[in-house]
This record gives C-alpha cells, sequence and structure tokens, in this order.
C-alpha cells in the first residue's frame, strides 16, 4: 500500500490558491523531494498532509488514512519539522522533549538517548530562548522523531544546522532512518541526492513529477527562474 | 486523558513560573483598582451591594488580562500545532487550560481579597470570608470555563487584544452580576448572613450551561 496516495489535492487560502491539481503517490520507505520558490505551495502540501490543514478539494490517503477523515489515525504515525520548531522558548529542551514524550505516550529514557545523540545532553537544562538556532532546530529533530515515526515531513530540515549537526540528525531523518519522508528543499543537488520522487510546485501548481533518476539539477534550477 | 492534562498543566505552570506574564499582572490590576475606588469614592470603607459590586468588577478585569493570555504562548510557539500532532483526545486541552486559569484566579483573589478587606472593606474579612469563599469558587468556574473558550477563539485572530475581551465581557456580566448579588449579604455586615441562595443556583446553573458549551466547541475551535 502507498504511503502517500494525492489525487487533485487543492487548498486556498480566502481568494488565494495556495495549491491546485496536486497528484502524487509515494510507496513506503520513499523520499519525496519538493521544491519551489517561496509561495509555490511546499509548507501548505506538508500541513495538509500533517492533518494541519483540510484539503479543499481532491482526496489525500496518509498512511492508508483519508484526510480529514481519518486525521485522528494518522497522527502520532507522522513526524513534522517546519519552520517553527513547535517548542517553548521558556522551557528547557529537555522539559519541551519530556513535555511531548507525555503527550505521545513515550518513556523519558527515550528523551535521554535523543539528547545524547544530538549532543544537547550538555545545554539541554537550558531554556531554550538561550540557545542558538542551531541548537534548537537539533532539539526540533528530536521532538519530530521522539515518538518514532513511519512518516517524516520536513520543511528544509537542515536550516540553521552546521556540518557536524547534519551529521548527527542523519541517522533520524537522513535517508539511513528508513522511513518514508517528504522534503521541501531549496537545494538542488542535495534534494535531488536524497530523492527517490521529486515534485516541483510552482504557483501552488504542479510542474515537474517524476522519479529522482529522471530529473537533473538544471530543470530544478529552472523552477526558481 | 489524565497523563495528557497533566502534561499540559505541569507546562502551563512552568511557562508563567518562568515568564510571570499572567498571575502577577493581574493581581497588580486588582490592587491598583481598589487604592484607585479607595481614593476615588473618598471612603474608607463599603459594605453590602457596593463592596459586592467593587470586588467583582475588580476580579472581572483582572480576570480578562489573564484570559487574553491564556493561549498566547501556543500560538506564538507553535504549542497548538505540536498538541494538534498528538494522539490524545482534543478536550485535554480545554480543560487544562481551564484548570490553568482556576489556578490563576485563585492565586488572584488571594491577594485580592486581603487587599480589597484592608483598603475598602467595612465588615471583618473573617466575618465574610466563609460565605464569600463558596461564591468566588462558583464564580471562578464560570470565569475560567468561558475564558477557556473565548481564548481559544480569539488567539487565532489577527485582532486577538480586542477581540478577547470584547467576547469575553458580555459572557462574563452575568457572572458579575450573580457573584455581586450573591456575596452582597455576605459583605453586609450582617451577623450569620450566607450569600444568596437563589444567585448561588443561578451562578451554578450559568457555569454548568458554560462548561458544557465549551465541552462541545472546543474541538471545533482547535481545527483548522
Amino acid at each position: 500500500m502507498p504511503a502517500l496516495e494525492v489525487e487533485g489535492l487543492a487548498r486556498h487560502y480566502g481568494e488565494r490558491e495556495a495549491l491546485t491539481g496536486v497528484s502524487l503517490s509515494l510507496q513506503e520507505g520513499q523520499t519525496l523531494v519538493v521544491f519551489g520558490p517561496n509561495g509555490a505551495g511546499k509548507t501548505t502540501l506538508l500541513r495538509v498532509l500533517a492533518t494541519l490543514l483540510r484539503p479543499h478539494a481532491g482526496s489525500v490517503r496518509v498512511l492508508g488514512s483519508r484526510l480529514p477523515e481519518e486525521a485522528w489515525a494518522v497522527r502520532g504515525r507522522l513526524g513534522l519539522l517546519g519552520h517553527e520548531p513547535l517548542l517553548y522558548r521558556e522551557l528547557t529542551a529537555r522539559e519541551n522533549l519530556r513535555f511531548h514524550a507525555r503527550l505521545h505516550g513515550v518513556p523519558d529514557r527515550r528523551v535521554h538517548e535523543l539528547l545524547e545523540l544530538l549532543a544537547m545532553d550538555g545545554r539541554s537544562r537550558e531554556p531554550l530562548r538561550t540557545l542558538s538556532r542551531g541548537m534548537v532546530q537539533r532539539v526540533a529533530v528530536a521532538r519530530a522523531v521522539l515518538h518514532d515515526p513511519e512518516l517524516l515531513l520536513l520543511d528544509e530540515p537542515h536550516a540553521n544546522l552546521d556540518p557536524a549537526a547534519v551529521q548527527l540528525v542523519a541517522p533520524l531523518i537522513g535517508a539511513s532512518s528508513g522511513r518514508t519522508r517528504v522534503i521541501c528543499s531549496h537545494d538542488p543537488s542535495g534534494g535531488l541526492a536524497e530523492a527517490d520522487v521529486v515534485l516541483g510546485l510552482r504557483g501552488g501548481r504542479p510542474v515537474l513529477l517524476r522519479r529522482a533518476a529522471d530529473v537533473d539539477a538544471a530543470e530544478i534550477a529552472e523552477l526558481y527562474r | 486523558m489524565r497523563r495528557t492534562v497533566g502534561a499540559l498543566l505541569r507546562k502551563e505552570l512552568l511557562v508563567e513560573l518562568r515568564t510571570l506574564e499572567s498571575v502577577p499582572g493581574m493581581s497588580l490590576f486588582a490592587v491598583t483598582t481598589f487604592v484607585v475606588f479607595h481614593f476615588a469614592l473618598n471612603r474608607n470603607v463599603v459594605e453590602g451591594d457596593l463592596a459586592a459590586g467593587i470586588l467583582w468588577v475588580t476580579l472581572l478585569f483582572a480576570a480578562i488580562l489573564g484570559v487574553n493570555r491564556l493561549f498566547v504562548a501556543d500560538a506564538e510557539e507553535g504549542g497548538f500545532d505540536g498538541f494538534l500532532l498528538a494522539p490524545v483526545d482534543r478536550s485535554a486541552m480545554l480543560l487544562a487550560k481551564g484548570l490553568t486559569l482556576l489556578l490563576f484566579l485563585l492565586v488572584l483573589e488571594l491577594v485580592a481579597v486581603p487587599a480589597f478587606a484592608l483598603l475598602l472593606l467595612g465588615p471583618s474579612l473573617g466575618q465574610a470570608l466563609p460565605g464569600l469563599l463558596g461564591v468566588l469558587a462558583l464564580g471562578d468556574l464560570g470565569v475560567a470555563a468561558i475564558g477557556t473558550l473565548v481564548a481559544a477563539l480569539a488567539v487565532r485572530t489577527r485582532a486577538r487584544d480586542l477581540l478577547g475581551p470584547l467576547l469575553a465581557l458580555p459572557l462574563l456580566v452575568p457572572i458579575v452580576i450573580g457573584g455581586a448579588r450573591a456575596s452582597s449579604p455576605v459583605l453586609a455586615g450582617a451577623h450569620h448572613a450566607g450569600p444568596s441562595a437563589r444567585w448561588m443556583l443561578t451562578l451554578g446553573l450559568y457555569d454548568l450551561v458554560f462548561g458544557l458549551i465549551a465541552y462541545a466547541l472546543f474541538d471545533f475551535l482547535l481545527e483548522d
């Protein structure tokens, strides 16, 4: 069964169409990389797949469940890493992760494991507002994978991370994690290297949908012209 | 459900302890208002209807400050989305936020009621307190239910600072009227006078109705 099946998806904000006629299919364990200039609808697509926005037309199935009717069955099986870390600035990294661990019914030892894995245990008792953006992003990665989700929805996941941190998060959100992934990216070569399937969006409409092996970086760069 | 409410409540209290954005402001507002009444009325003591009116109107406006801040951290820091992505009953947030507001009101009253007694109240607080506690508890339950509902509605709008009080005030006025009428005999200084049973019942029914409305509507307010 495909992990994602989208047919004719549309979503608008008031009069403005954010997504129109998006159709795609993604098998379990595969990675879909979404390219497109700012405002192309990448984040809206992620939020629809994450059950945070309702589709206004078309059909969407995530992990076999139809959205929005069966959204309850999908929550807890997906991890979202967006532009916002979804963490409280006044709480420490450890408190934030423990909070999310309780919401997902995950034992505290998983919090310790992730903090150690991401080399955050030394700063884990400091309020998030005192940490650098890169450190906050590392904690956000830990939050997104805390409950071991089957599907990862990643919006520019390496934003603010230095090369060492990119290596640290790779086992959790990289190809080696074995999870089905949807990644929004602005990096043609890096994105293509991760992708099994490529979706190009412009003005909310799909202009490219192909196997990654059949796409070259120049076609991606063209999307931004 | 209990685990989720516990996690949410703990988070709310930690955030308030770190930021001190709600309770100190609410308490300071209440004490300042009593000082203003003290000098504006040019009276050292008030009792009965006037005392009850001053107390409840002041508590109402102080509570509005807390209501306005109730969901701000969640809206500004993505806490809503984090919660919505979890496989939990969404009513847990209503319960946790309601309990948070209830605790804020309790602390507010621990400061405001003695300050009111010191600055304005004629009859002794010790004499009035047993009767007053029940009325305050019923009033707080209503404020918590309505405040949580209105705050959840307003926080997703751009004009939340304006919309929150505009929506909350008309819904909270019956609580002020009920609270003031119920506590008026207690604050009149008559010996062995208890709160008005009729107004206590009215307050209780109002709390129940809005508790049910909040429970029925809250999930929809969190939806896209």
